[in-house]
């Protein structure tokens, strides 16, 4: 063999943070080929997907909401990650908060009060986290596994969020749509720069993502978590009470999930419809595990993450290509991620044969 | 309730428990030899999508059925290079594949959409066919859910009387021991995760071109996380994976009938049976904390290595 395999004495610090720019190029790189199968021009087809829909100012702002409500849940999945608790249902935390949002939009929607948008972001908050205490409760009571639940009740969530739009959310006037009435200005949250459609929310996203610093760095219980997640029995040694740990894992993602429910309904969509999310549930996945689970880097994945999706609806417009692409480099970039993180732990050298010198 | 009704629907369960069948019996070898493929419901569906496309392009079941294993074991490969090969995390691994089979389904079913296929014949078989109830309950399916049962038998054969399975199992409870003896730990799992691809593929066959003989996008709808909660449920033994799976076929279909009977229930309240289902089950046999950990195998989704 020329390359030799080894482990590293220790891991890598540089690998850390070059794993993940290592699968961003590595998912560029597919994309060129891939749009080559499909028989477009590579060099076009990367513009269209990837430069096109981010060269002005309204692309910015769109890039910005979409990566709003990624980074915001990235960051509270990144939570529970940390400690081993995997919460997979972002996706259905994110209806449930849409669905306690936009029921309180609907009711007051003949009120200008200023209290309509904090109230729907609170309730919204607390319909995920409501959601995600059903995975904690089954957790910590009976031992049942967070990741088949919490995906579970992903089904039910979008279930019960298309029951509600069918029925008593449905528009009385609405010829039969399955939507809701559109909200009244008050419930809409305000657009902050013009020419754009960028919202009050992007704000919100990213106080999220500092106060998940603060926390996860900051604070012992974020330092609990690490821990429990390198070495739980380490951690109940240490007298760090798991079953704590689970529920605030669990339901910082529901917090964070829940809020972007109601950034979606209240910022782009503007109403309640079968469905509120193209998956930024499941995204928001790849966004914490790419970001390192760390706040910082969750918010440079979600851009990028965000990117992907706006280049789906770009290429798609524009070269014919199919938005379904998306999906394919979201897994294809958490695949080179987790290959590449090889490089952490294991170095490759090349074995040069030595020349003996008389 | 009518006898007649009352076949009819556990016939109906039957068919619509085979994805589990298949799926699940799949994951089960997978995870007898100590690695977690969370990845079921991406390999049944890129399964389904090549199955349906081998089929439609073929009319030909056989190369239909040739196309979803390969596929869905090819789904596995990845999985297996990055958790075997590369030491990626198992979870991180099997969410990333279900990811991306979710993705890349979609983008090969776009031209398949609105197809539809002439299904699978049932298979007649002579006189026991003809046989009143019995017949009806036993001998009217098609090949793929008799293969189903073939299946079963052997993998019941190869886990409990063979070698390989004892070399699997013991693979699965104590790599390391396994290793010392002179067995490949790494190859054995590759070979392990890759059936267990194969059959996921294979299920998802079933379902787009015997079940409902057309393509919807994500029309596995969550029977891969079924599945793998099945292999829980059933502590790891392969009958008890059988009667979860018709189980489980049962509760999906009861919506239907119970709309049948002229009850008014919204829809989606229906459709929300399995799911709730599966969460009740998943409760209740997580309860006994002791009898999983007796059961499940002592290595599962723990990363290994001979050189470490």
């Amino acid at each position: 063999m020329v390359v030799k395999i080894e482990p590293r004495p220790e891991p890598s610090k540089v690998m850390q943070y070059l794993s993940p720019l290592i699968a961003a190029v590595l998912m560029l790189i597919s994309g060129l080929i891939i749009f080559s199968l499909l028989g477009k021009n590579p060099a076009e087809a990367f513009h269209a997907f990837f430069v096109e829909p981010v060269n002005d100012l309204y692309g910015i702002g769109e890039l910005l909401i979409k990566a709003s409500p990624l980074m915001l849940i990235g960051t509270g999945l990144a939570v529970g990650f940390r400690a081993s608790i995997w919460n997979i249902g972002a996706e259905g935390q994110l209806a449930v908060g849409a669905i306690f949002g936009g029921y309180f939009a609907i009711i007051f929607n003949d009120s200008n009060g200023l209290f309509i948008l904090p109230l729907m972001i609170a309730v919204g908050a607390v319909g995920g986290m409501l959601w995600a205490s059903i995975p904690a409760l089954l957790k910590t009571v009976f031992n049942a596994n967070e990741i088949l639940v919490t995906l579970m009740l992903n089904y039910v969530a979008v279930l019960l969020l298309a029951l509600l739009v069918h029925g008593p959310l449905r528009d009385p006037n609405g010829y039969g749509f399955p939507q809701s009435v559109l909200f009244g200005d008050a419930a809409i949250l305000p657009v902050l720069v013009e020419g754009t459609r960028l919202h009050l929310g992007v704000f919100l996203a990213f106080g999220g993502v500092i106060a998940g610093w603060v926390f996860l760095q900051k604070s012992f219980t974020g330092y609990q978590m690490r821990v429990a997640g390198l070495a739980q029995k380490a951690a109940t040694y240490a007298g760090f009470k798991y079953k704590k740990l689970i529920w605030i894992g669990l339901l910082t993602g529901g917090l964070t999930a829940g809020i972007a429910g109601v950034l979606e309904i209240a910022g782009p969509i503007g109403q309640l419809l079968p469905s509120v999310s193209p998956g930024y549930g499941y995204a928001a996945i790849i966004v914490a595990f790419v970001g390192r689970l760390h706040p910082g880097g969750i918010f440079l994945s979600s851009l990028l993450m965000a990117l992907l999706y706006l280049g789906g609806e770009s290429g798609q417009m524009n070269l014919d290509l199919p938005s379904a692409v998306t999906g394919i480099f979201q897994g294809l970039l958490l695949f080179y991620l987790l290959a590449a993180d090889f490089l952490i732990h294991y170095r490759m050298r090349l074995n040069r044969s030595r020349l003996e010198v008389n | 309730m009518d006898g007649d009704i009352f076949i009819q629907i556990l016939v109906a369960a039957i068919a619509a428990g085979t994805p589990f069948v298949y799926a699940a019996l799949g994951e089960l070898i997978t995870e007898k030899s100590g690695v977690l493929n969370l990845g079921v419901e991406g390999m049944m569906l890129v399964g389904a999508i090549s199955g349906f496309i081998g089929m439609a392009k073929s009319g030909s079941l056989l190369v239909a059925v040739l196309c979803g294993m390969t596929a869905g074991a090819l789904m596995a490969l990845i999985f297996a290079v990055l958790t075997l090969t590369l030491m990626a995390n198992q979870v991180a691994s099997g969410l990333a594949l279900t990811i991306f089979g979710v993705g890349l389904s979609a983008f090969l079913g776009l031209k398949y959409t609105s197809i539809a296929l002439p299904g699978v014949p049932e298979l007649h078989i002579p006189f026991l066919s003809d046989i009143p109830v019995v017949g009806r309950l036993l001998f009217s399916h098609d090949i793929l859910i008799y293969s189903s049962l073939v299946l079963f038998g052997f993998i019941c054969w190869f886990l409990y009387k063979s070698k390989a399975g004892l070399i699997l199992r013991g693979v699965g409870e104590a790599p390391k021991s396994a290793h010392a003896l002179g067995y490949n730990v790494i190859g054995i799992r590759y070979l392990a995760v890759l059936f267990g691809g194969a059959m996921a593929g294979l299920g998802g066959v079933y379902l787009a071109v015997a079940y409902t003989p057309m393509w919807v996008e994500g029309m596995v709808a969550g029977r891969g996380w079924v599945a793998l909660a099945l292999v829980v449920f059933a502590s790891w033994r392969p009958l008890r994976v059988m009667a979860g799976a018709y189980l489980f076929g049962g509760i999906t279909i009861a919506q239907f009938h119970i709309q049948g009977f002229g009850i008014e229930i919204p829809s989606q309240l229906l459709s929300m049976l399995p799911y709730i289902a599966t969460i009740i089950v998943l409760v209740l046999i997580s309860r006994d904390q002791k009898s999983i950990r007796l059961n499940s195998p002592a290595s599962l989704g723990l990363t290994y290595h001979p050189n470490n």
